[in-house]
């Protein structure tokens, strides 16, 4: 039985009489990548609206971005990556897959690191959110960044940024990280040049220029 | 990739969430950690007319010990589970499940009750809920439902959930003398997601034999299951390295195993093998370590 197809099970159709299953497979949308449908598809709005409604349109939005205060008008839709990069110039948080899968776009939100292509700028309201720009700058390198140019930890960059605030976040989690730990820790940032090397190696050294003092 | 214009509601309580759900009921949609939601938004596989934030609803987050049992509010974050030392000590299945899941930028974020009413095939946490037969509580604004594991998941991607009910919390049982838990994953190298992933828990009696099992199998079917068969060849008995390994061998039995790119149907059978011998094997040990401290 293990292994074979049950031909007399069918799966519970979707609209159209299209099944979620045959929808996904011509949609070549991996189910273990997380990119799944939900089970309802968009359908003229009938409901009126509640008291505490935003949008569609553009909606005050205030961030608080690097210790500073942002009034935007955005529309609900727009995420935290792009009000950084589109309407605040911050443009060290790189948008690459945009689904929260290469970490490219790593902010802290209250200090811990997270993808800033999946959340929603409205949703970021009332936190507060670190990017690159606010951790450190050209003139004055964190410890993370001083250990990425001395091990030559990029290529084209464009990973960077990211892999710089993850590694951050890390080492303040993981003050002594074994080698493992640290290949475990990132596993949530990708280097389509393949530093990788160079970048373990930036994170080990960043550990001990680290002890004993803040860094960020 | 931008979504669908939509209207946004954040709700600030439970009541105010189950209303606005609804209301808008099919047009609706919750938003939790988004890791699952915002994508398939941008891609336009889902584009909901109205949002429903409830990320602010401080009363869906948290873990409560109830004599032997835990209830988690469906807000709370895999790594509020993954960190919690309460359930490190009374309930070590589920930090074991939430450290397997994603990394840590999905952690931060990404909740309990928006995996489990996402149901992806390959989602970890519906393991854990399965092998230990969890009460799914979903409200709505007639009342609330208590619904078992077992008929909580459905098929792929569709649970026991109607459109205007919220999940709000699940109920598990603490980890009782002489038991022990573990989670046994193959990590899909790419995503994170489980390829296959078995959770265990095993309770012995005085003289060693296996008192009570609960395994839960992600990866393999169309949504988590129990391995009747596997279960059955053991309860009762001694558990010896060879019964085990016959056992295992059932669990994929009767199941419409998953295939792709990664995995074919046999090898990922195969896995499931191998993995419940590993999860169960793992809560052995432990329950005969805390059989020797009680
Ligand atoms: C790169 C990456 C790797 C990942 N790896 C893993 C992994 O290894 N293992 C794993 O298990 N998962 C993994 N995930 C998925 C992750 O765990 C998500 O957090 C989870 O799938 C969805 O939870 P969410 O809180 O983000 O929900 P959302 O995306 O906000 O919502 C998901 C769905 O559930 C509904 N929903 C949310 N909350 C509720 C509620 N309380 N009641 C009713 N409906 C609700 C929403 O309307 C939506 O349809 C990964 C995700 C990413 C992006
Ligand atoms: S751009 Fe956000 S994770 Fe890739
Ligand atoms: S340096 Fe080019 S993607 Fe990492």
């Amino acid at each position: 039985m293990r292994g074979k197809r049950d031909k007399h099970r069918r799966p519970p159709a979707a609209k159209g009489g299209v099944t979620r299953r045959d929808f996904l497979r011509g949609a070549g949308v991996t189910v273990s990548g997380g990119l799944l449908v939900g089970t309802q598809v968009g359908k003229a709005a009938q409901a009126p609206a509640s008291s505490a409604v935003a949008g569609p349109g553009a909606v005050p939005v205030t961030l608080h971005v690097n210790g500073k205060v942002h009034r935007l008008q955005l529309e609900p839709r727009v995420t935290l990556l792009e009000a950084l990069r589109n309407e605040l110039d911050l443009t060290g948080a790189k948008k690459v897959c945009d689904r929260g899968v290469c970490g490219s776009c790593t902010v802290f939100v209250d200090r811990r690191p997270a993808y800033a292509c999946d959340l929603l700028a409205i949703e970021a309201e009332g936190h507060q959110i670190t990017t690159i720009e606010g951790i450190g700058s050209k003139d004055k390198l964190s410890p993370v960044m001083h250990a990425f140019v001395e091990h030559d930890a990029q290529q084209c960059g464009f990973c960077t940024p990211g892999f710089v605030m993850a590694c951050t976040a890390f080492l303040e989690r993981n003050p002594n990280p074994t080698l493992e730990e640290v290949e475990k820790g990132l596993g949530g940032n990708l280097c389509r040049c393949g530093t990788y090397a160079g970048i373990r190696l930036a994170v080990l050294d960043a550990a001990k220029a680290m002890k004993g003092g803040s860094h960020a | 990739m931008i979504p669908e214009s939509f209207e946004y509601h954040a709700p600030k309580n439970l009541a105010e969430a189950t209303r606005l759900v609804g209301q808008f009921g099919a047009d609706g949609k919750l938003l939790a950690g988004g890791h699952s939601l915002v994508p398939l938004m941008k891609l336009r596989l889902a584009a909901p007319k109205h949002l429903i934030d409830i990320t602010g609803i401080g009363e869906l987050n948290y873990i409560r010990e109830e004599g032997d049992r835990f209830e988690i509010g469906a807000l709370t974050t895999h790594f509020q589970l993954e960190s919690s030392g309460l359930l490190k000590s009374r309930c070590p299945l589920l930090p074991e499940t939430a450290r397997e899941i994603g990394d840590v930028q999905v952690r931060n974020k990404g909740t309990l009750g928006g995996s489990l009413a996402h149901s992806d095939p390959a989602a970890d946490w519906p393991a854990a809920v399965v092998a230990l037969d969890a009460e799914m509580h979903a409200v709505s604004a007639s009342g609330e439902r208590r619904i078992p594991a077992k008929d909580f998941f459905v098929d792929l991607l569709a649970t026991a959930l109607q459109p205007e009910e919220i999940l709000a919390a699940i109920r598990v049982p603490a980890l009782p003398a002489r038991g022990g838990d573990a989670y046994a994953k193959h990590c899909h190298p790419a995503s994170g997601f489980a390829v296959v992933g078995v959770a265990a828990r095993v309770v012995l009696d005085e003289r060693g034999n296996l008192a009570e099992i609960g395994v839960g199998i992600t990866g393999v079917g169309p949504k988590a299951y129990r391995p009747a068969a596997l279960e059955e060849a053991l309860r009762g008995k001694s558990p010896g390295r060879k019964r085990l390994e016959e056992a295992c061998a059932h669990a994929a039995d009767g199941v419409e195993v998953n295939s792709d790119l990664y995995a074919s149907a046999e090898y990922r059978g195969h896995l499931a093998a191998v993995y419940a011998r590993r999860a169960v094997e793992k809560a052995l040990e432990r329950a005969s370590e805390n059989s020797q401290i009680s």
